[in-house]
């Protein structure tokens, strides 16, 4: 029997294996950011330790920095002491940290596949859930606590146990404006938040075959949604079309022999799954969450259900908790929610091409009177593409604000929120209870929803604006 | 990490699914730099409604988080164990966990002790007749006994062979750098690092 893609990744990083104890797995790739790793590194200083490969550790400022106002300091003393502290222990430890405003600073999981350092049958991890979105590579890549980055940084390796797989076949054509935005959420919406737990999803089939690296990246990132530990998508020409002449992709003859292990990668025919969901392409339409957990969504095209509806009695009950929270009546069309502000942004949908797309909807359109659209790109570089090509002006002309990069609204650490009561149409990932602030409510919707959403000042798609 | 044999105290109910991380802890609280203090943290929206469970008297030195499904969703944030634990909770118990904040309990000392749906639903009923009563956890036996119940739970064993004995997982590893400095060796040249 053959081995899927995930299997191959992992055997080929096991250090040590015995059997009733996890394996010890190396790790290639270490991500570190401002707010999950500074009593990781007091764990170091406290037991004399040291990070054993800085080499192959890279930090980022990206969770709780202001996105304007660069040149000041950091109003919030705490968020100040926390950016303060990552600088002190990355130089004490010989780590790469970029800094708010470095031309290569960015959401983290932006800035990697960006420079070329998420390759394919790596091992990625960092103290951040989405790090599943390095998957999209055929990269391992997952998210973890404080305790193991203080493990990975000590010895670069972590005590894990493999992964179930799962294989997410989606078949046919997306129609015109539909994105892996919808597909991904349409997915969650089908397995729930739970579907996944202790798997990893690996996305096949032709509609997963035609879609961007970019794209890709887009639901790799949102398997943890589905409660999985990471996404996968086999490398094939196009992961070899985007890697090729980035900074840390590999060269000459390191890029033969690169390229012709990456595409050895993918599952073999006869490899087996532990479970297999299928979603046919043209069947999925553009989707909005309207509740507060992810699963809790349904096409633009349709209505907030009725929590009676649900036969389970607590899926019934969480509904019924989840529209009041959201401020919503069973049965409303959802293109009549209206929203007091949108969101662009996030690891999730912060690429060029997410900006691209949104632009290309706001052209020559304005933002509804009262409405706030804030427009944060995901890294410093995709900011200066953005404005070689003159994305920012069509923003701004339109009434929106333009942004340097990092996690911003999508949870709210630093001051870019979503008010108390008010309801916010978002590219990121969750919609949690005050996920954006204190009594935000998110609806989590593609980049052209978003863009469309922004002009109408209610839940619509670029369709409706014809 | 602390020895975790068994912990009696009193059970709270919370009739909650997908109780996820920015519940357990805002992200706001998230900007410490410390490992500890974060007893204010847990739960803090819900906290400010009188009627939740942990503001009603019977429950307010609960040590036994008695949860729905999904606990734990969400962000990977190891705050969310370290605000349980520092207000007191030793034990979660839920029909299904997050992975990711299932593992980060069993490296920071919190017992995540998985139950069936219908179990679940006793315990929950047994609390709710009796608000106050005491849960004892059994780790060796894997049980969990309230009033005249007793339900199994699931752990990971090696978890529960780590917790038992308190066994720091970097010390652990480290008995076996040899291998991984053989394993280094190995890597294929072309692998990138971030310091060229």
């Amino acid at each position: 029997m053959g081995y899927t893609l995930a299997q191959k990744v992992w055997n080929r990083h096991i250090v040590r294996q015995e059997d009733g104890a996890p394996d010890l797995l190396y790790i290639d790739l270490h991500l570190v950011n401002e707010v999950t790793s500074p009593q990781a590194f007091e764990g170091l200083r406290l037991s004399g330790r040291t990070v054993r490969r800085p080499d192959l550790t890279l930090a980022m400022e990206d969770h709780n920095i202001p996105t304007t106002d660069l040149l000041k300091p950091i109003a919030d003393p705490v968020s100040a002491l926390q950016i303060q502290t990552l600088r002190q222990n990355c130089q004490e430890f010989a780590v790469r940290l970029f800094t708010m405003g470095h031309r290569e600073q960015g959401i983290v999981h932006v800035v990697g596949p960006q420079l070329g350092l998420t390759q394919p049958g790596m091992t990625i991890v960092c103290g951040d859930s989405h790090t599943s979105t390095h998957g999209a590579f055929g990269a391992l890549a997952f998210g973890i606590g404080t305790s193991e980055a203080e493990h990975v940084l000590a010895t670069q390796t972590l005590s894990a146990k493999p992964f179930k797989t799962m294989a997410v076949n989606i078949d046919g054509d997306l129609a015109p404006g539909v994105s892996s935005k919808d597909v991904i959420l349409a997915l969650i919406a089908q397995i729930g938040t739970g579907g996944g737990q202790g798997y990893v999803l690996e996305y096949r089939g032709s509609a997963v075959a035609a879609m961007s690296m970019e794209a890709r990246m887009t639901m790799c990132n949102m398997s943890i949604e589905a409660g999985a530990r990471a996404g996968l998508i086999a490398p094939d020409q196009v992961t070899l079309d985007y890697l090729r002449g980035r900074k840390h992709a590999p060269a000459g003859q390191d890029w033969e022999e690169a390229s012709a292990y990456w595409l050895s990668l993918a599952s073999d025919a006869d490899a087996r799954y532990d479970a297999e969901v299928t979603l046919r392409a043209a069947d999925i339409s553009p989707f909005v969450t309207w509740g507060t957990n992810p699963a809790q969504g349904t096409p633009v095209s349709g209505s907030v259900p009725f929590p009676e509806n649900f036969t389970d009695a607590k899926e019934q009950a969480a509904a019924e908790r989840a529209l009041a929270y959201m401020g919503l009546e069973p049965g409303t069309l959802i293109r009549d929610i209206t929203v007091d502000s949108v969101f662009l942004g996030s690891c999730t949908n912060g690429r060029i091409e997410d900006l691209r797309a949104a632009a290309e909807v706001l052209r020559g359109r304005s933002v509804k009177s009262g409405l706030r659209m804030l427009v944060v790109p995901g890294s410093m570089r995709v900011k200066v593409q953005a404005e070689a090509e003159g994305l920012d002006r069509i923003f701004l002309d339109a009434g929106a604000e333009w942004r340097f990069a990092g996690c911003s609204m999508c949870l709210g650490m630093n001051p870019d929120q979503v008010g108390p009561g008010q309801r916010c149409a978002s590219t990121s990932n969750r919609n949690f209870e005050g996920r954006q602030g204190q009594g935000s409510r998110t609806h989590l919707v593609s980049p052209v929803v978003a863009a469309a959403t922004a002009i109408r000042g209610t839940i619509s798609t670029p369709a409706d604006l014809n | 990490m602390q020895k975790f044999s068994t912990h009696t105290g009193t059970g709270i109910p919370l009739r909650r699914t997908n109780v996820d991380t920015d519940q357990i802890i805002p992200s706001t609280f998230l900007k410490r730099i410390t490992r500890t203090g974060f007893e204010d943290a847990l739960f803090a929206q819900w906290r400010k409604d009188p009627s939740f469970v942990l503001n009603q008297p019977a429950y307010r030195s609960g040590s036994v988080l008695v949860a729905g499904a999904d606990f734990g969703t969400g962000s990977s944030r190891e705050h969310a164990v370290w605000a349980l634990l520092d207000y007191g909770i030793k034990v979660v118990v839920s029909s299904r966990f997050a992975d990711i904040f299932r593992g980060n309990s069993g490296k920071a000392g919190l017992l995540a002790a998985q139950v069936s749906e219908p179990d679940l639903a006793l315990l929950w009923d047994a609390l709710d007749s009796d608000p106050g009563a005491e849960i004892r956890v059994d780790l060796p036996d894997q049980r969990i006994n309230c009033a005249d119940l007793t339900v199994p739970f699931d752990v990971d064993p090696y978890v529960k062979w780590r917790l038992e004995r308190g066994y720091d997982d970097i010390s652990l590893t480290e008995q076996h750098s040899s291998l991984i400095t053989a394993f280094e060796t190995s890597r294929p040249r072309f692998m990138p690092a971030c310091s060229n």
